[in-house]
């Protein structure tokens, strides 16, 4: 992939080593993402997907390396050593691989608290019920239900999210992502434990995302998936990247062909 | 084991059959609930002596005063062991209405004359009641409902244990002791106590935020002991600073109120109004504050801190928030229990009230505003109450049980918030806790 110069790189990440104690999780990772593309990060389980995207969020802090987000027309700005709050201010949202709902909420109110997360507004003002308070609560339903219409959920709107079905919870958990307005979106094995026609919903959904110019991460088991949506996948195993390129190289690369069949209990993957 | 059970392939003894009775939750329950009334039949009766320790023993269990805990007891098993099927047939035709009653809105005018009822009973009852439950009304429960509601935003909406609350209304109680000059240090100037409001809820509200800044970090039981070391603090602090607080001896002689030509004297009724428009105040402003952005965001840290971060909320500002709005509203009832008394010390602030408070937003139902104003309500009541019926010294023993017998047929609280009833039967069906997952299945291969 030569395709890019280097400043239509949304998000750069170096030489990202993350430790704990003696376990190296992560071993001088790096990987270019390019604006308004669709990039996935596969690997065997155990490969460090999930604690890249902690360090990315602010989750984990790795003991070296750098990364780099470039939100469009702004500065490069340092990810690492922000909060995780403040990250998702930079513009990076996310989703979890165990969904993360708010549970007891009902699905409007799930995506309300990500819009809200821009308002300004302070508990003085919404105790006196001020007119900006209210302008902004009505900005947040607009929003709100607008995101849930954008990935099919307007009908389950006043639903409790516990109640929605595994699918739907993880549609709802991307709205709300969604809802902090990102220029990045991760996604943490978003299709895991959705049938066959949640997938394919989902396949039409991250378009859908893309399509809008936000730049998806995406972490995924589901080689199908990434095929369908993926311009580019990097390939982690143990800790380091082993491959990268397009769909299309990553699955003729005999290194991933045979991490995935060398006796990791993840083999026959795709 | 001696009898195999007469039918299943597997011979079951009646002894295994027993085991696994047992352990079914409504028999755990019986069997507490009567473990609780006997135990409540010998605490209430004769006590025993040096000579012979278990007299008093027989005479408590064998006694006829221990026939109506017997019964209460049999009573109160039998409810729990059939009580789901009694309350399931009991609670049908309620949830019909209420099914069929749903999207029919309640007309405004309705819930007005329902609000004017109840205005119109809250003002006019008190008058009828003698001075000495006009006291009660005030002093055991107008003031602790003020504290209860406030407690709510700091446990009920935003999920933070705080042990250390009464921590804030010693501070209100003495900031209005310093400015009426009733300590040994002089105030710059002296104020009647209606005019100490906004420096006394300043106070607590600075002292909120200087014990939240560093230690709302922590989570749960954590912050639990932290909040109680601060609450004992403030409090040994009063009875050892004598040069400053007057130590033990406290302040004798606070001032009522007196404001816009009218004065607040022995007399409870007028205190009881005070504390009524300030309760109707804060209700209106902490449900708006609830359905607010600011409520959700409290909601998100309550239910998944490490979501609700990844959703761009600052969890420390809001948590910081809670605890500031909950310190200023202790800091409040703190002045007008000053005012009311008349004399403060440290006694008047132990660990205890903490711990009072917190049991009533609990007993009422965390986060329902009506309920934990209900709850504060019947856990101050009761006491006066039981004062003309049980000696003294047994009391709180009462107290004690209705909160056992509470939590374990009623642990949302008498009248729960929708939120949080829901998050107690999510727990209960291990959703919730992000882990509770595990590994889904179909992910890989």
């Amino acid at each position: 992939m030569t395709t890019a110069t280097a400043t239509d790189a949304v998000l750069e990440v170096s030489d990202v080593t993350l430790r704990f104690g003696g376990l190296t999780s992560l071993d001088s990772v790096s990987l270019r993402h390019e604006r308004g593309e669709v990039l996935a990060v596969i690997g065997p389980n155990g490969a460090g997907k999930t604690s890249l995207f902690n360090c990315l969020t602010g989750v984990y802090h790795p003991q070296e390396g750098t990364v780099t987000f470039r939100p469009e027309g702004g500065r490069d700005t340092a990810v690492l050593g922000r909060k995780p709050f403040q990250v998702n201010k930079l513009g990076i949202a996310r989703t979890f691989q165990n969904i993360r709902l708010f549970n007891a909420l009902t699905a409007v109110e799930n995506v309300k608290i990500g819009v809200e997360s821009h308002q300004r507004s302070g508990p003085i003002g919404a105790m006196l019920g001020l007119p900006r308070n209210r302008r902004e609560e009505r900005d947040s339903d607009d929003e709100a239900f607008r995101l849930l219409e954008f990935v099919g959920l307007s009908k389950r709107a006043n639903e409790v999210s516990a109640s929605l079905p595994y699918g739907d919870q993880r549609r709802l958990e991307i709205a709300r992502a969604l809802g902090t307005r990102p220029k990045l979106l991760l996604l943490d094995e978003p299709a895991a434990g959705t049938n066959p026609a949640e997938k394919r919903q989902l396949e039409v959904l991250i378009r859908d995302i893309a399509a809008t110019g936000v730049s998806v991460l995406l972490i995924e088991h589901d080689m199908k998936l990434v095929m369908a949506v993926a311009a580019n996948v990097v390939v982690l195993n143990f800790g380091q990247v082993i491959a990268a390129g397009t769909p299309q190289e990553i699955q003729r690369d005999p290194k991933v062909v045979e991490a995935y069949l060398g006796g990791d209990e993840a083999a026959g993957e795709a | 084991m001696t009898t195999a059970a007469t039918s299943g392939a597997p011979a079951t003894s009646t002894w295994q059959g027993l085991q696994r009775w047992s352990r079914r939750d409504e028999v755990r329950r019986a069997v507490s609930l009567v473990a609780l009334m006997v135990t409540l039949a010998v605490i209430t009766g004769p006590s025993g002596t040096q000579t012979a320790p278990y007299s008093g023993l027989r005479g408590s269990l064998f006694a006829s005063h221990a026939i109506p805990f017997y019964v209460l007891a049999v009573v109160l098993a039998l409810v729990a062991l059939f009580g789901g099927r009694w309350t399931a047939a009991a609670v049908a035709p309620v949830r019909q209405l209420r099914e069929r009653g749903r999207g029919v809105v309640i007309p405004r005018y309705v819930k007005l004359i329902a609000l004017v009822l109840l205005a119109v009973l809250l003002l006019y009852y008190p008058t009828t009641l003698t001075p000495f439950w006009q006291t009660v009304l005030v002093d055991q429960m107008g003031i602790y409902v003020l504290l209860a509601v406030g407690l709510n935003v700091v446990v009920g909406f935003a999920g933070l244990l705080d042990l250390g609350y009464i921590a804030f209304f010693a501070i209100g109680a003495y900031t209005t002791a310093y400015f009426t000059d009733k300590l040994p240090v002089h105030p710059p100037f002296v104020l009647n106590p209606f005019f100490i409001f906004p420096i006394a809820v300043g106070a607590a509200l600075l002292a909120g935020v200087i014990l939240g800044g560093p230690t709302l970090r922590l989570r749960g039981d954590y912050l639990a002991i932290v909040t109680l070391g601060f609450g004992e603090i403030v409090r040994i602090t009063a009875v050892n600073s004598d040069s400053l607080t007057n130590g033990p001896q406290g302040a004798f002689g606070i001032p009522h109120f007196a404001a816009f030509g009218y004065k607040w004297t022995l007399d409870s009724l007028p205190y009881y109004y005070l504390l009524l428009g300030v309760v109707a105040a804060i209700v209106f402003f902490f449900s708006r504050l609830n359905n607010s952005r600011v409520g959700r965001a409290w909601a998100a840290i309550r239910e998944d801190e490490v979501a609700a971060a990844a959703t761009g909320i600052p969890t420390l500002k809001f948590k910081l928030m809670a605890f500031a709005i909950g310190a200023s509203t202790s800091g409040f009832a703190g002045v007008i229990y000053a005012s009311k008394v008349g004399f403060i010390n440290p006694d008047n602030f132990p660990l205890l009230l903490s711990i009072l408070v917190l049991t009533m937003v609990i007993f009422g139902g965390m986060g329902s505003i009506p309920g934990v104003i209900l709850g504060a309500a019947v856990l101050g009541w009761l006491p006066n109450y039981l004062r003309d019926y049980v000696p003294a010294q047994d009391r709180f023993i009462y107290f004690g049980a209705l909160l056992i017998v509470m939590m374990i047929f009623r642990p949302q609280g008498l009248l729960p918030s929708k939120r949080r009833s829901r998050e107690l039967r999510l727990s209960e069906l291990g959703v919730g806790g992000a882990d509770a997952m595990g590994t889904i299945p179909g992910t890989d291969a």
